[in-house]
């Protein structure tokens, strides 16, 4: 049965959102009317802009709320990742491996291309981790390699050949100009080029990755904002256990 | 500066004393080398500039084709071939421009070409000069117009043309200091691109032309608003020191310029980092430029509260490597951060501690203040609550140079209106309680005199064992910010030369007779 659901101000059904803006005019009632009318064209109704001031001589900056009839058939959406399949914690990654693999599941990560932002790749890796969450460097079954930021695909590569991986990790922070598409697309062409691409689990991360544009990419799982090392660890030694790390190819 | 927070003046001396000795065996290296970037940037100083078709700067065809030859110095070859071409500046970079490789000119009278290069270096050190008395004058007309702290922001489009539009309205909205940040991957160029440029990965390439437009831009909205709106761009990364140059010549007023930060955070070959850091800093000196320092990046990848040693200890190397190049302590803006995790109990007392202690400690020097990064979330409710938290401890122990947080630090480049905001938050919240910081004082060991003494305790614990292991072994170890970084490492050391005992360097003759520093650049 459809479920429809719309933005919830205070009633039910109201449909209220909160907007804010910059529109390239000098302030006036010209760029109110503007800005209202601009509301109006996005398919809100009742708009009301509450705000605006002069950010510079061309410029004015607006805060508006308005009312949308939009809603979602909440029971065909469909979530980036499965939510029943709940991550573990560090111990319990730790003894799935014992249980289920037996040996150190080797996992080495790099932030890649030109891109010089280490936090993502560090939030997961090093051992302080982020946010209460230990990094991968703490796990005792999980040897990790973090390379840092700047890292040539090929570079990654080679370096997993020789610590003989299980998963790669790669962060993209950088997203200008889809930069970050490009990236990681390479990566994968160069497995593939390789004939290696089902001897590595393939992880992309970032702020602005999911998993399902990862999926599409080529990798095998994608982590967007507010993943931690838990999350990633669970997936690659799940994956492995399922038949998908090196041990497993014929 | 009043001292409210009892810390031992004798801990302070001891830690300046380790910085001392840890910083003098480096500054020997120092001396007798010189890098392909310290050579371009002297050529710079002299007037090389233009690219080939390909976009090789004029210095660096230069230094590549006299490359086994550069422990004497470029200067002297690059004068010579203007008096064996009998050409004009301009027209010999054309020249170089279009193919000509001047180590295949027959050699000029050695004397003779000296002088030349000498006549050049005094030419581009009098305009360094010229820019600093414009700059001073500026000061002094619009004086007391100023925010205090100095309000920073950064702008980032990629585009000149489109940072000059973000830049303009940033300097209307109240900035007072404008940073152009750079795409992400030009620190690691040992070339600096050349002429104006629209295309960039978060954020705009550094060029001396880029450097004048912005330039006029921020002068322009200056002359109207009556401040004097500074500029600021990376002398970091492979080329430190022809930055440095580039912004001498354009008067640019701050560089983002640490002594370690390549090492560390970008993997440049430390020996090749100590070298450049030393003369982009003679440069800056020379040219007024305010130095910032990079102590706020090792939060970002450390804790924030049990790495705050790790801070003031670096604070003291560059502090001491900075007074080596000539600065004084008021072109020294020493960086630190408001990082600590925002659920620790008490946080704000220990980074208020923290912030009252770097400034009792470096009283003379404009320190530089970042914002919260680390935890900042896609909250941005929390997030401008978070940078009105850090507005008020910046005010109230007295910062110089307030780099403005974004409430969407974690989720994109900054809009236009997110700096607004961030303008208006930090003008209400310093206005609001101005004299806080004076009408105040601490309990006798409350848990802000005990933070600030423990942070400086183990600060001088921190630095005695870098003295014994040595600095460039404590890098190597990963002492500093969890990142080890080998000797023989990184990027660029095959860019570094032993100096012959000819080498040839007129305008590091001029820098370092014009800053008092002794012969050889020794500290």
């Amino acid at each position: 049965m459809a479920h429809i659901v719309r933005p919830y101000g205070d009633t039910i059904d109201d449909g209220k959102v909160q907007l804010s803006f910059t529109l390239p005019v000098p302030e006036g009632p010209k760029a109110l009317e503007a800005a209202r009318v601009i509301v109006l064209g996005w398919g809100f109704r009742e708009c009301e802009v509450v705000h605006s001031a002069a950010v510079s001589d061309d410029f004015t900056f607006f805060v508006a709320y308005a009312r949308t009839d939009r809603g979602v058939d909440y029971e065909t959406v469909e979530a980036d990742r499965d939510e029943s399949e709940k991550s573990m914690s560090m111990d319990e990654v730790n003894d799935f491996i014992r249980q289920h693999i037996g040996r150190k599941v080797v996992i080495v990560g790099a932030c890649t291309g030109f891109d010089a932002h280490t936090v993502g790749i560090d939030a997961i890796m090093n051992m302080k981790g982020c946010n209460h969450h230990y990094g991968l460097e703490r796990y005792p079954m999980i040897e990790a390699h973090n390379l840092g930021a700047q890292v040539p695909n090929e570079k990654l590569i080679e370096y997993a050949r020789k610590v003989n991986a299980d998963a790669l990790l790669v962060s993209q922070i950088v997203t200008q100009k889809d930069v970050h598409i490009e990236n990681l697309t390479r990566l994968v062409e160069l497995l593939e080029a390789a004939g290696e691409r089902g001897r590595f689990i393939c992880v992309a991360g970032g702020p602005r990755i999911s998993n399902k544009m990862a999926a599409q990419l080529g990798y095998d799982a994608g982590f967007g904002r507010g993943s931690y090392a838990d999350d990633v660890a669970t997936f690659v030694v799940r994956k492995m256990a399922a038949g998908g790390g090196r041990e497993f190819l014929p | 500066m009043e001292k409210k927070l009892g810390l031992s003046e004798a801990k302070i001396a001891e830690a300046r004393d380790l910085a001392s000795a840890i910083c003098a065996p480096v500054m020997d290296f120092v001396a007798d080398h010189t890098s392909v970037t310290v050579e371009r940037a002297t050529l710079r100083l002299m007037g090389a500039d233009g690219a080939d078709a390909d976009g090789v700067p004029v210095p660096n065809l230069v230094v590549d084709s006299l490359r086994d030859r550069i422990g004497s110095g470029a200067a002297a070859s690059y004068a010579g071939a203007l008096l064996r071409t009998g050409l004009d500046v301009g027209a010999l970079n054309a020249k170089i421009a279009a193919g000509l490789d001047i180590s295949t000119l027959p050699s000029a009278d050695a004397i003779a070409a000296r002088a030349e290069a000498e006549k050049l270096a005094r030419a581009g050190l009098e305009r360094i000069t010229r820019n600093r008395r414009e700059r001073d004058a500026k000061l002094e007309e619009f004086k007391g117009r100023n925010n205090d702290p100095l309000l920073y922001l950064i702008v980032a489009t990629g585009n000149i043309y489109e940072d000059v539009k973000q830049a303009q309205a940033a300097a209307l909205r109240g900035a007072d200091v404008v940073a152009v940040i750079r795409t992400t991957a030009q620190s690691l160029l040992d070339y600096v691109p050349y002429g104006a440029t629209t295309e960039g990965f978060g954020g705009t390439y550094a060029t001396q032309e880029n450097f004048r437009i912005m330039r006029a831009a921020l002068d322009e909205v200056g002359e109207r608003e009556k401040r004097y709106i500074r500029l600021t761009n990376y002398a970091s990364g492979l080329c430190m020191p022809e930055i440095a140059a580039m912004g001498a010549l354009e008067r640019l007023d701050m560089m983002l310029n640490d002594s370690m930060y390549g090492i560390l955070f970008r993997d440049i070959n430390m020996y090749r980092t100590f070298v450049d850091q030393k003369f982009s800093r003679m440069i800056n000196a020379y040219a007024g430029i305010v130095i910032n320092t990079g102590e706020d990046n090792y939060l970002t990848t450390s804790d924030a509260y049990e790495k705050a040693n790790t801070v003031l200890a670096s604070q003291f190397l560059n502090e001491r490597f900075a007074y080596a190049a000539g600065l004084k302590p008021e072109q020294m803006g020493l960086g630190h951060a408001f990082e600590m995790d925002p659920t620790i109990e008490n946080g704000f007392l220990y980074e208020y501690a923290q912030a009252r202690m770097a400034r009792e400690i470096f009283p003379e020097h404009p320190l530089k203040y970042m914002p919260p990064t680390k935890y900042m979330s896609g909250d941005i409710f929390k997030g401008l609550v978070m940078d009105s938290m850090f507005n008020f401890v910046s005010k109230a122990t007295g910062q110089g140079i307030h780099l403005l947080g974004m409430l969407t630090e974690a989720i994109h480049t900054p809009f236009m209106m997110d700096r607004f905001i961030a303008v208006d938050n930090a003008k209400y919240v310093m206005n609001n309680m101005a004299a806080f910081g004076d009408d105040i004082e601490f309990k006798k060991d409350g848990i802000m005199v005990r933070r600030a003494g423990e942070v400086l305790d183990s600060t001088v614990e921190f630095l005695r064992g870098i003295s014994s292991t040595g600095l460039m072994e404590a890098i190597a170890q990963g002492m500093f910010a969890e990142v080890k970084r080998p000797k023989d490492g990184g990027k660029g050391l095959e860019g570094l030369v032993r100096k012959d005992p000819g080498y040839f360097n007129p305008a590091e003759d001029m820098l370092e007779a014009g800053l008092g520093l002794c012969g050889k650049g020794r500290a």
